[in-house]
């Protein structure tokens, strides 16, 4: 560190909006993806689905009509390993064998040189099911009258416990109880999924692909090859979105292209449309979360318990910990005396639902940021008020027991967000005209914060490792795993390291995602990448310094000539220089993992948002018409970059609470075109204004947080509040869509019930 | 992926791309967006939904902005066709590109090429367009990662910089 505190001559790199890295490949074209990439003698490989959720395979056919023996066919027969997805568990099979347990589960994989007959052959391949009962919601699953998984349903519980809040409550003045829900949320990345897969006798397989884990995929195919880790190669091509969605799921994709690969001799392509990678892949998990507050009369939470329960779909995934970071962050940023946070992941006959950006935060925010305003009505107070007297301060502990120990002043930030917003004078307005009006005026808040990092004892584990390297010419390349797919994760890394080093962005590159040469950095989730990687990239980046400095070839202080200089020196001499990074678990991060109790992450980014919406009560429809974000996200080390992920967030938040449907028929997605499934356009959005408070963070590189989840938490529940404000009816459940709202209004809407969708 | 070609024969079609001719040899009811990407290797026009939805692959044909998956490529038998690849030909980018590196109007920039094309068409009409005429002109253009704030910018900013000229 003091090294790098010397040199400083130039302007500083971190903190501006230097050019995007891989930009210009983007705005002209060049950057290639996964389907512009074309293999000589390749042929393209597509899948057949189970068309129900659960039975028994009888037996399988091929159709007339189409020339077979021209195609490459791979069933579960031909896994040469473990049939399975590697990931928490290895209950999620590879390819159906004897039995399936949703709609759209991979049976078997054709293959042939001609694209265009796919789809025909596909449709030609028959199965005779014989159904097994099935069940679609969390009730059904928590009945246990079927048992599809496990011994009870239960992909994973926590329990987490802080005070005695069983003595709560006959000492409370009010108690507030009701159970909010929210829907499954399509990640809806422009780009489709897909992989191409070469096998080599020799090599062993190589795949390509639009994805977010390398690693992840690599030790997918490791378990399904059996092969020793040097025999598996995945290289990341530009990915074109990502939110969660390809964390996971191109492990699967990947799989079956080398299967393919692996029967036909040659490489193989897969690219899903658009039909298929909606019905198939995984999605942003179902919830149901019971909240129940003792409350005193000034307005104090006393204690609660909530119940936060998630759908995990067929097979366990990553729901442990999507459930895990749902459950931390239900309580919110407050201060809680006592709570008993119980969590649940079970499972139904759907496709296995995944990650999508905030992971289980935005599900349980979105209940208790609803909730605070119930209790601030049960109460007698304000929205702004209630969150007032109960905002976590510096030196308290959170729901698991963690202190405070950044100088976070959530008052200040929410009076910040209020004047930004205008937000005392909108309500007065609006309460004034509402009454004459038939097009209603709202506005609504929600405070929030998010955890960056993985949980607890999660980074240790990882165990993270990344390189820098130094060539003759003095330029500088980054080796992680860590993948760009939009956030900015090429530049941002780039940034850090010519900031540590004082040399120009210019002269530092970063490696392309492949596992033959980057180390494992840890996947590319959970808003770790600037936080824990750019802070190893730093320390990787020092460490070339320290060894020029030591060889005696550059002194404290240098020019970036003197660096290059050094580096060319170096070179000839001893061959390039590679310094390698791993993490370290800081001294003041002690998690209980038994218990769930300690320090559940090493920074959390801190939210007011306000939302104002119109409802017409002609259409039933609701716009979002301003939206103030105003965040503490440490520092903020690329201004545009970090506004884009604000923005983008907070448009994937407004669809969540108001048009993204997915509708569901025994367990199958029945809308998974962009015609039926509505994500905002670019008419829907309202000015989206962002703003920051830079506390900085001790543990992020320049004392930058993560920042990537944190804008979802925050829209639904403002945006819903704000309804709530414009109507005085209550709404539990998103996605609101005009019937819901249609639905819950009296015939003649002058005299509006009170409650909707939940009960209380 | 397109229809099953069976029973359907391949015929030469021509037209010019980006200021070429090019004579290509494919099924006529063939998708545009195929015949561009498969055959000319132009690979920098995208699918996004395969449907007219989102735009990824709008290119423009004799001046007029579509989606290339909705076309045959029939259709555009003696067309002149425009892509992203016929941007910055000569290695400089276009004043319109350079705006949005600026104002951060690519993300994980699978949108880019439709979204700028549509962009550029937008200005050819309306050099200086309001935040309203943006918000209009780019609404059948789909961008999931920047919440388009970026993207408006961009445009307003390249009209202020006279990229229409
Ligand atoms: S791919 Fe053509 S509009 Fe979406
Ligand atoms: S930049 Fe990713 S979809 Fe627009």
């Amino acid at each position: 560190m003091a090294k790098a505190a010397i040199r400083m001559k130039n302007a500083p790199i971190v903190g501006t909006s230097v050019p995007r890295m891989e930009g210009r490949g983007k705005v002209t074209g060049q950057a290639r993806y996964v389907d512009d990439m074309v293999l000589p003698g390749m042929l393209y490989g597509a899948t057949v689905r189970s068309r129900i959720p659960r039975a028994k395979i009888k037996q399988i056919s091929f159709g007339p009509g189409i020339r077979w023996n021209e195609f490459v066919i791979v069933s579960a027969k031909d896994i040469p390993g473990k049939n399975c997805i590697a990931l928490i568990e290895d209950d999620q099979p590879c390819l159906a064998d004897g039995i399936v347990n949703h709609p759209e589960e991979p049976l078997l994989l054709l293959a042939h040189p001609d694209r265009h007959l796919l789809p025909k052959a596909v449709a030609a391949v028959s199965v005779e099911y014989d159904p097994l009962p099935a069940i679609f919601s969390l009730e059904e699953s928590e009945s246990l009258e079927q048992i599809i998984w496990g011994a009870d349903n239960t992909f994973k519980s926590y329990l987490i416990e802080k005070g005695d809040v069983d003595c709560v409550w006959q000492n409370a003045d009010h108690i507030v109880e009701a159970e909010y829900t929210t829907g499954a949320q399509e990640q809806l990345y422009i780009e489709n999924n897909g992989m191409i897969a070469a096998f080599d006798p020799e090599q062993g397989i190589t795949v390509w692909g639009s994805l977010q884990c390398p690693y992840y995929i690599h030790k997918a195919l490791m378990k399904l090859f059996a092969f020793a880790a040097d025999r598996v190669r995945v290289v990341q091509m530009e990915t074109g979105g990502a939110f969660g969605g390809k964390e996971e799921y191109p492990s699967m994709i990947a799989a079956h292209a080398a299967l393919l690969a692996r029967k036909a001799g040659k490489p193989v392509k897969i690219i899903y449309d658009r039909l298929e990678d909606m019905a198939a892949t995984t999605k942003r998990h179902p919830s149901r979360t019971r909240l129940r507050t003792a409350v005193s009369k000034d307005g104090r939470i006393l204690g609660g318990e909530i119940d936060f329960t998630i759908d995990g779909g067929a097979y366990k995934t990553l729901s442990p910990v999507v459930l895990s970071r749902g459950a931390i962050h239900s309580g919110g940023p407050y201060y809680w005396p006592s709570v008993r946070i119980r969590a649940k992941a079970v499972a139904t006959n759907a496709p296995p639902h995944g990650a999508f950006r905030g992971f289980g935060a935005p599900q349980s925010l979105f209940a208790l940021e609803r909730h605070m305003d119930r209790i601030a009505q049960a109460v007698g107070l304000s929205p702004v008020e209630i969150r007032r007297r109960n905002f976590l301060k510096p030196g308290q502990t959170t729901t698991t027991g963690q202190t405070i120990n950044e100088e976070i002043d959530l008052d200040k930030l929410l009076s910040r967000a209020l004047e930004l917003s205008d937000y005392h004078a909108k309500k007065e307005n609006f309460a004034r005209r509402n009454d004459q009006a038939s097009r209603k005026k709202g506005v609504g808040i929600a405070s929030f914060l998010h955890g960056a990092g993985f949980t607890g004892s999660g980074e240790r584990f990882l165990g993270s490792v990344v390189g820098v390297e130094a060539s003759a010419n003095g330029s500088l390349r980054i080796l992680v795993s860590s993948t760009e797919f939009g956030q900015g994760t090429n530049t941002v890394l780039c940034q850090i390291v010519a900031e540590a080093l004082g040399i120009a962005y210019e002269d530092v590159s970063i490696a392309q995602p492949d596992t033959d040469e980057v180390p494992n950095s840890g996947p590319t989730v959970a808003s770790r990448t600037v936080m824990v990687v750019g802070k190893l990239v730093q320390s990787a980046a020092l460490g070339v310094l320290k060894t020029l400095t030591a060889s005696g070839l550059l002194s404290d202080s240098y020019s970036p000539e003197e660096f290059r200089a050094a580096c060319r020196a170096y070179t000839r001499k001893h061959g390039k220089i590679r310094s390698l990074a791993e993490y370290e678990q800081p001294e003041d991060i002690v998690w209980d993992e038994e218990k769930y109790r300690g320090s559940a992450y090493a920074a959390f980014a801190w939210a007011v948002y306000v939302a104002e919406v119109t409802v017409d009560l002609a259409t039933y429809s609701v716009t979002v018409d301003d939206f103030v974000a105003l965040q503490e996200v440490g520092k903020v080390l690329h201004p545009v970059l970090a506004k884009g992920q604000i923005v983008g967030g907070v448009a994937q938040g407004i669809g969540f609470a108001l048009y993204e449907k997915v509708v569901w028929e025994e367990g199958r997605m029945q809308n998974g075109q962009m015609t039926n499934y509505i994500m905002p356009t670019s008419a829907d959005l309202p000015p989206i204004r962002v703003y920051f408070e830079e506390l900085g963070n001790v543990h992020g590189a320049y004392g930058a947080k993560g920042i990537g989840e944190l804008p979802m938490d925050g829209p639904a529940p403002a945006i819903i509040n704000a309804v709530e404000d414009a109507l005085h009816v209550s709404f539990h459940s998103i996605p609101l869509l005009p019937e819901d709202i249609f639905a819950a209004l009296p015939e003649s809407s002058a005299e509006p019930v009170r409650e909707a969708g939940g009960r209380e | 992926m397109s229809e099953s070609p069976e029973g359907q024969a391949k015929s030469d079609i021509s037209f010019t791309v980006n200021g070429k001719l090019e004579t290509v040899h494919v099924y006529p009811m063939e998708r545009l967006l195929d015949v561009l990407r498969h055959e000319l290797r132009l690979t920098g026009t995208k699918e996004g939904c395969g449907e007219g939805e989102c735009g990824s692959c709008s290119v423009l044909v004799d001046g007029t902005l579509v989606n290339s998956c909705l076309i045959p490529a029939l259709q555009a038998e003696g067309a002149k066709i425009v892509t992203i690849e016929g941007l910055a030909s000569d290695g400089r980018l276009e004043l319109l590109q350079q705006s949005f590196l600026d104002c951060g109007a690519a993300q994980c920039g699978i949108c880019t090429p439709g979204m700028i094309l549509a962009s550029l068409h937008l200005l050819e009409k309306t050099p200086e367009p309001t935040l309203e005429e943006i918000r209009e002109g780019l609404s059948g253009n789909l961008c999931r990662c920047t919440g388009y704030m970026q993207i408006f910018e961009a445009v307003a900013e390249a009209g202020r910089r006279g990229a229409a000229t």
